[in-house]
């Protein structure tokens, strides 16, 4: 339905897009006592670093093989070899996943070659699973390297099949990077109603979802298991949630023969609806009564809340699955998506409800957005949203001037009602209050007053 | 590349840097060039510290060459204020792709220098080079000279990727960076005996506004701070200011150093962290003046001012005291070298019961020898398991320190400020003192502390019996 256009300007102002590497990074943090690994100089991890910290309030296990300007040149086979030997030492990790930068793409390390390497000659630190993935600074955005990391783990991690007999209950489900820890315990707890068994690869519920842990880690927190990702080949369906993880569903399915089963999004009325037939179906449970009150509830919502989404405009910046979840829930709403502006290539953008889907920045956003009624991306939309007057509604990554980004929930029937109260409560708030002056008609210059007295 | 490494090997020489001249002869040749451990390293690179350096100067352009990591990664991030311009606020990049690796990202750069000048009339543009372009040989000086002679603007270039070091590193070829192409290109339209810089200062929290009042007052003009809160024309005529404060940090020391060289800037390394430095430096602003001509009547002006400002702050830091008594800080930053920040702690009845002594000068732990009486620890590299281990076991009540460290804090159940410079709360000068006093009286006495400490229900033994014989 939209024309997806790429933004030709030479100099990227205020950018939307963030790059490969720390989406990969992301992507690791949901697998228990894992350390992230960036394969560049120490800014790499640095800054991506920073941002999680501020974005989840939380400690973030991430480290970095501090390339040097010598170890760009020469290659950087020592760099990596020490980093996991003092990461193994230091923190002891069960899982380090290690992500390629621009400069280690640019040089040509090839990684996967060390880690066979570092494998062959240090046998004591057979207990540490090690994944690689290559993830250029220079192509793609956030969403790829989140991608490009969960289809790796499925790679190198998960079993292949053995003749063990599938489980009924279980389930895999591969959620996309727009899903905050608070959206995979929403889904946990709906797939746990069907007496179905998840497996979430990643689980950022159980790291990033902000608990007081009884003791000290310097790896991360929680997240799914090793062993449980090496027997997500005895599930008897995988749940993919966002195009984003397309490529690794079918990935799983080729090493597994585990069907996949993907939804492009879980906001909305109408998506949960094939949601619950979906697991309905599998399960053989009947919807529960729960989710049943849950619906009406969402229903409800919606009939109250038409009335101030109906005609609204809206601009919404977003990486691609989370953009298609909100605009089209927003459509569904009665809004018109004035301005729709992404990161990255997808065929998820070419259904967003809107005339023009713009790979850009926020420059591009803010000029597009002008007389919407609210402004809808992350935090760093806020001097746009400032500049132009405009209510501002913050989603994604990173949200780091609000309290509660981890738990920002926009799946389920019970995500979109509430998704519908927060929203609707901004448009509510920022109505135009009449005064004396509302109505007054347009000014009228004289030579149109005469063209309008002279029969044409 | 060969001029960046003449440039680094002169920026870890710097000779004024006490730091650097207190360690041995052999230690001291290898200046900051601290080496990285990859896999426990902490801390950004040195683009990183340039565009902190240079990001407070408010407006102009801070493009990025480089790909999205650099730039899309980390923009908006850093709260240094402006009472002005906030194009610094802006973010712009070239935003490499592909494309530009395979056929080189000069002309995408130069482009992109048009493009932002262009449409946002920026005083000038600052092209910071990064990993990428430097690996595949993209010209930067060359492209800005182009970009500066054909658009009218001043274009200079940063030329800090990101793997030649440290954000300490980066700081200080920002600092060339100003001396190379900024400093002394404009001249100022007039002069006073009262004028000076204040180098190294960032504005963060605007924490400049919480001594500027007080210069004015004394009828001192900040000629230019570089870099907080700075116009472009204020530091390319920062070379006819009289005297100039370095800022304890010394990030731009060779700054400091050389605009005295070449201009005849006399300087001197202060602090406003404190009452006691805050005074000092006050002091010593004055005397350097006077030194350059200002009429002599200007120490008695800054002693008044100070005797005022001095009384005022400790009657503020007064009725902190019996809340405060004897509870004890652990004190964890980079260095402390702001020993008076110390002494305004200790004043509000506070105990400082341990300190990081990792960066610190041997000279820097007799002090804090001193100052710390004998119960009290330093630290030379505490891992965070055992700092966990420490506030868990309670062997302190509130613990300051950076970003880095606040979650095994928090986690441990333990009162936290933030006195790094991502801090939201400004600490410089009389008013800085008397709100951090203020902020740690705050942290230490929220109700939040008693309530989260508590166990849950049912870690509680005896609720246990008591269901048990419901149940029963």
């Amino acid at each position: 339905m939209a024309k997806v256009t790429v933004s030709q300007k030479q100099c990227t102002v205020n950018p939307l897009k963030m790059s490969q590497p720390i989406g990969a990074a992301l992507a690791f943090m949901g697998v228990e006592g894992a350390m992230p690994l960036l394969h560049g100089s120490q800014g790499c991890t640095s800054f991506g670093l920073v941002l999680f910290v501020r974005h989840f309030r939380e400690a973030i296990p991430m480290q970095t093989t501090a390339m040097s300007e010598v170890a760009t040149v020469l290659g950087g086979f020592d760099n990596v070899e020490q980093a996991i030997l003092n990461i193994a030492s230091r923190a002891k990790p069960g899982f380090i996943g290690i992500c390629t930068t621009g400069v280690a793409e640019i040089k040509g390390d090839d990684l996967n070659g060390f880690l066979k390497l570092i494998r062959a000659n240090y046998p004591e630190l057979g207990h540490i699973a090690l994944v690689d993935v290559s993830t250029p600074d220079f192509e793609g955005a956030f969403q790829d390297g989140w991608a490009a990391a969960v289809t790796r783990m499925v790679e190198e991690l998960v079993d292949a099949p053995t003749l063990e007999m599938r489980l009924s209950r279980r389930v895999n489900i591969l959620p996309g990077c727009h899903l905050t820890p608070g959206d995979i315990d929403e889904l946990r707890d709906i797939f746990e109603a069907f007496s179905l068994d998840p497996f979430f690869l990643p689980d950022l519920s159980g790291s990033l979802d902000g608990h007081v842990p009884a003791e000290f880690t310097p790896t991360t927190l929680g997240g799914i298991s090793l062993e449980q990702i090496r027997k997500m080949g005895s599930a008897c369906w995988t749940v993919a949630i966002g195009e984003q993880m397309r490529g690794a569903a079918i990935t799983l399915e080729h090493r597994t023969g585990v069907p996949y089963k993907l939804f492009d999004r879980l906001t909305g009325l109408g998506a949960n609806d094939e949601l619950m037939s979906f697991l309905s179906r599998i399960s053989g449970v009947p919807v529960p009564r729960k989710y049943r009150r849950l619906r009406s509830q969402l229903v409800d919502a919606m009939l109250d809340g038409h009335f101030y989404f109906g005609g609204k405009k809206v601009a919404v910046a977003a990486e691609p699955d989370l953009l298609a979840a909100i605009a089209h829930w927003l459509h569904e709403m009665g809004c018109e998506i004035q301005a729709a502006v992404s990161t990255t290539g997808s065929p998820a953008l070419e259904h967003i409800p809107a005339k023009e889907v713009v790979i850009g920045d926020l420059e591009d956003f803010e000029s597009r957005a002008r007389g919407a009624d609210l402004m809808i991306t992350h935090s760093h939309g806020r001097q746009a949203a400032e500049r132009l007057g405009i209510p501002f509604f913050r989603i994604g990554i990173p949200v780091f001037d609000r309290l509660g980004a981890g738990h920002q929930v926009t799946v389920g029937y019970r995500g979109t009602r509430d998704l519908i109260f927060t929203v609707g409560n901004l448009l509510m708030a920022n109505g135009h209050e009449p005064t004396p002056e509302t109505w007054l008609p347009p000014p009228q210059d004289a030579s149109r007053l005469v063209s309008l007295h002279i029969p044409s | 590349m060969s001029d960046l490494r003449a440039q680094l090997q002169q920026v870890f020489n710097e000779p004024d840097c006490a730091t650097n001249q207190a360690k041995p002869a052999r230690e001291r040749k290898k200046g900051c060039s601290q080496l990285l451990a990859p896999g426990a390293a902490a801390g950004g690179c040195a683009f990183d510290g340039a565009k902190i350096a240079l990001q407070p100067i408010t407006d102009v352009v801070h493009l990025v060459h480089g790909p999205i990591a650099c730039e899309g990664n980390s923009w908006d991030g850093r709260g240094s204020k402006s009472s002005t311009s906030q194009l610094y606020r802006t973010s712009f990049t070239t935003d490499m792709t592909h494309q530009d690796i395979v056929f080189g990202g000069e002309k995408h750069l130069y482009k992109a220098i048009k493009e932002a000048v262009e449409k946002y009339n920026p005083a000038a543009v600052f092209v910071y080079q990064t990993c990428v372009p430097a690996m595949i040989g993209d010209d930067v000086e060359a492209v800005c000279k182009a970009a500066d002679s054909k658009l009218g603007k001043p274009v200079i270039p940063v030329n800090v990727p990101g793997f030649v070091g440290s954000k300490n590193l980066g700081n200080k070829l920002a600092g060339e960076a100003l001396l190379d192409y900024v400093i002394g290109t404009e001249e100022p339209e007039e002069t006073t005996p009262y004028d000076i810089n204040i180098i190294g200062e960032y504005n963060l929290s605007g924490e400049l506004w919480q001594v500027k009042p007080l210069l004015d007052e004394l009828g001192i003009r900040i000629l230019a701070c570089i870099s907080g809160d700075a116009k472009y024309h204020e530091v390319a005529r920062s070379h006819r200011a009289r005297a100039a404060m370095m800022v304890c940090s010394k990030a731009m020391i060779n700054v400091a150093r050389k605009m005295e060289e070449r201009f005849g800037i006399p300087f001197f390394e202060g602090s406003f962290y404190g009452i006691g430095d805050m005074s000092d430096s006050l002091r010593r602003i004055a005397q350097l003046l006077v030194d350059r001509g200002a009429p002599t009547e200007l120490l008695d002006r800054t002693e008044l001012v100070i005797e005022r400002e001095e009384a005022r702050a400790w009657q503020r830091i007064a009725p902190f005291k019996p809340r405060l008594l004897g509870k004890r800080v652990l004190l964890f930053t980079g260095g402390v070298k702001s020993w008076s920040v110390v002494a305004a702690l200790q004043e509000a009845g506070l105990v400082l019961t341990g300190t990081s002594v990792k960066k610190s000068t041997p000279g820097d732990k007799e002090r804090i020898k001193e100052l710390m009486k004998d119960d009290a620890h330093m630290f030379d590299d505490l891992k965070p398991r055992e700092m966990y281990k420490m506030l868990k076991e309670a062997k302190a009540d509130i613990m300051l320190s950076g970003g880095r460290t606040q979650f095994v804090a928090l986690k441990a159940k333990m009162p936290w400020l933030d006195i790094n410079q991502e801090r939201h709360h400004a600490y410089a000068g009389y008013e800085g003192m008397v709100a951090l006093v203020s902020e740690i009286d705050k942290a230490l006495s929220n109700p939040i502390w008693e309530q989260i400490r508590r166990p849950a229900p049912w870690e509680n033994a005896a609720m246990d019996d008591e269901l048990a014989i419901h149940i029963a």
